[in-house]
């Protein structure tokens, strides 16, 4: 019996480009997480080893000189502060993104107008925005600090980012969700608490985390308009300049857990809200409809 | 003012004798300087089946959704029940919609869909889910109360729908195309049950719909509306049997519009024959298409003045007789099967 040659398809087999393009994407992602994987490992060197390769053995010593005073006394406060300046300028973006998007649904005057006003602090250079708060709060005679110079520099920040990014939630919203809630009897009220915000909260959400962390490592417009108590990234950067042990890599090693353990939450989150509505259609009853 | 007026019942008059559950007054809708709905006078009999019939963009949803409530009215007034309802919310109307696509809550439950409206209005938990029970039951859909819109089907979220709009015990259940998003089996389907429903809880059923063979089979009203007005009302058999004008004519369907000496006439095309070419009478042309349907034949003629023109032939009739493409026939029909159509 003669056994046919495997020919591979010309429509099936994949053209060099294929492989070209795979390989130019996986030196893309070697750029992208392998300084930060560097990091990671020299974070667990041992207590004789400095801040290059080779490992001298592996440790928590580094960990553990965090939470030592001297040098280090800085960070924990300053951890604090970066968080509750994040949770702050997290919930103000929410609150102000989610009303500004619904505001833009409707046509209204102006409506051009100050939508690019807000965008273009975007592209604004992110250095000169925080000089032009410090000094104005120097015009002012105002001190500089965490929950007002530094806040509002922030908000410039995440505020286009979480409008754009809830345009794009609020795309998907089905107005007629909204008529069907107001032709059973919902008043605007609670419209908005049993319909629209439910709907929209998975989003919502995305938007708080996404505000969290371009606030977690702001460092540009936050520099100069701290005043005098430093956020994390403003006293890690200090430490670079000063400080030469894997301590600062254990310091990287741990805001990128607490980075990633609220990424993983709100995902987990997300997708359980998600898993609930869109639960796998098994043992299906016979369903009058389709009989 | 106009609510004083319209309120005001002659004295005596009794709750029994009220013979309209929709009527509209000169409804005007106008975006800007469009003009949606123009005119619209209606007259919608207690009880009753009503299908809004027309092209897209003919006016039809937005007459709904003026008396739903959803849409201003510009002009005109609008009562139901006897009550002008012109500027009252949605929910003080005695409306209820069911809109197209359904619009279903995904974050809720079939239960808690249906038990929405209930919900709103402040009914405690118990009884809201007890009343939304009776309703899936109605619907025959009892055995989905927990499961979300996104695990149902079509068919299936159609029916939740139906319940979460008669749970607020409507007079009038306003429906925005609520088959097209089905497929044909289920299409049919589905409209015996609407039928059935709108019979059994004895309330007005709207109907919007684009599709004439779904008006012809669910309406005792049907309205056929063109360029924001209604161009005819009435039974379906009034307006089949005697559509008033070309464009009625054309749009239900099964009717030939033919210009005859004194302007046009309609003749069904059930009730033109072919006759051969030579004849003096009818109207020449030749065959372009043969379109076998079952009980019938529908053959297509193009007349060399462009017009086209089909006789539907019953099967047998044409098989003792057949014709081919590219043959020339004229069209016959028996003068009192035509009668003369506005252009």
């Amino acid at each position: 019996m003669a056994i046919e040659p495997v020919r591979s398809n010309p429509i099936d087999s994949r053209p060099w480009t294929f492989y070209v393009l795979g390989a130019l994407f996986f030196a893309f992602l070697a750029f992208l997480y392998g300084p930060m994987f560097v990091i990671y490992v020299l974070s667990f060197q041992g207590p004789e080893g400095g801040v290059t390769f080779p490992m001298v053995g592996v440790s928590l010593e580094w960990f553990r000189d965090i939470a030592r005073k001297g040098q280090m006394a800085n960070i924990p406060p300053a951890f604090g502060r970066s968080m509750a300046l994040a949770a702050l300028v997290s919930m103000l973006t929410v609150f102000m993104s989610v009303a500004g998007a619904m505001a833009f649904r409707r046509r209204f005057p102006g409506a051009g107008l100050i939508f690019y006003v807000v965008i273009a602090s975007l592209v604004m250079p992110s250095l000169l925005v925080g000089f032009g708060i410090g000094l104005s709060f120097q015009f002012l005679g105002l001190q500089p600090s965490l929950f007002t110079s530094a806040l509002g520099a922030q908000l410039t920040w995440t505020l286009p980012f979480g409008l754009l990014a809830m345009f794009a939630v609020i795309n998907r919203f089905n107005r007629a969700w909204e008529e069907a809630a107001t032709d059973l009897g919902a008043t605007p009220f609670q419209r908005l608490r049993y319909v629209t915000l439910p709907i929209l909260l998975p989003g919502i959400l995305g938007v708080a985390i996404s505000a969290f962390t371009l606030s977690y490592d702001e460092y540009a417009r936050t520099t100069l308009t701290i005043g005098s108590h430093n956020t994390l990234p403003l006293e890690i950067y200090a430490l670079i300049s000063s400080a030469t042990s894997p301590t600062l890599f254990a310091i990287g090693t741990l805001t990128t857990l607490v980075s990633l353990g609220l990424i993983v939450l709100a995902v987990t989150f997300v997708w359980q809200m998600d898993r609930q509505r869109h639960a796998r259609r098994g043992n299906e009853v016979e369903a009058p409809g389709d009989a | 003012m106009r609510d004083e007026a319209t309120r005001s019942k002659p004295p005596g008059m009794l709750e029994m004798e009220r013979k309209y559950d929709v009527e509209l007054v000169a409804v005007t809708k106008r975006y800007g300087s469009t003009v949606a709905v123009d005119c619209v006078s209606l007259r919608i009999p207690k009880a009753s089946y009503t299908c809004l019939l027309g092209p897209s963009g003919c006016g039809k949803t937005s007459t709904l959704r003026m008396i739903a409530g959803h849409e201003g009215i510009s002009d005109g007034d609008l009562l139901i029940n006897d009550r002008n309802v012109t500027d009252l919310p949605p929910s003080a109307r005695g409306t209820a919609m069911m809109f197209q696509n359904y619009a279903l809550f995904p974050h809720l439950t079939c239960l808690d869909n249906v038990a929405f409206g209930p919900k709103m209005r402040g009914t405690a938990k118990a009884e809201r889910h007890e009343m939304a029970s009776q309703m899936l039951d109605l619907v025959q859909m009892a055995d989905f109360a927990g499961r979300y819109p996104a695990q149902l089907s079509g068919g299936q979220q159609q029916r939740i729908a139906l319940a979460r709009a008669l749970i607020m015990k409507p007079r009038v259940l306003l429906l925005d195309e609520p088959l097209s998003a089905l497929d044909p089996f289920l299409r049919v389907k589905m409209r015996e049950e609407l039928k059935r429903l709108q019979r059994e809880l004895a309330i007005s059923f709207v109907h919007v719909t684009h599709a004439q063979d779904e008006a012809m089979a669910l309406a005792d009203l049907m309205v056929v509306m063109n360029g924001g007005r209604i161009v005819q009302a009435g039974t379906p058999r009034d307006i089949f049997e005697r559509p008033t004008n070309a464009f009625v004519a054309r749009f239900i369907g099964g009717h030939n519009v033919l210009p005859v000496d004194d302007g046009l006439v309609a003749v069904r095309a059930d009730h033109c024959r072919l006759g051969p070419a030579s004849m003096s009478q009818g109207l020449r042309g030749r065959i372009s298409h043969i379109e076998y349907q079952g009980p019938h034949v529908r053959v297509s003629l193009a007349m060399p003045s462009g017009l086209e023109a089909a006789a539907l032939i019953p099967d047998g009739e044409f098989h003792e007789h057949p014709v081919a493409p590219g043959e020339e026939r004229s069209l016959v029909w028996q003068a009192e099967k035509a009668h003369g159509v506005a252009a």
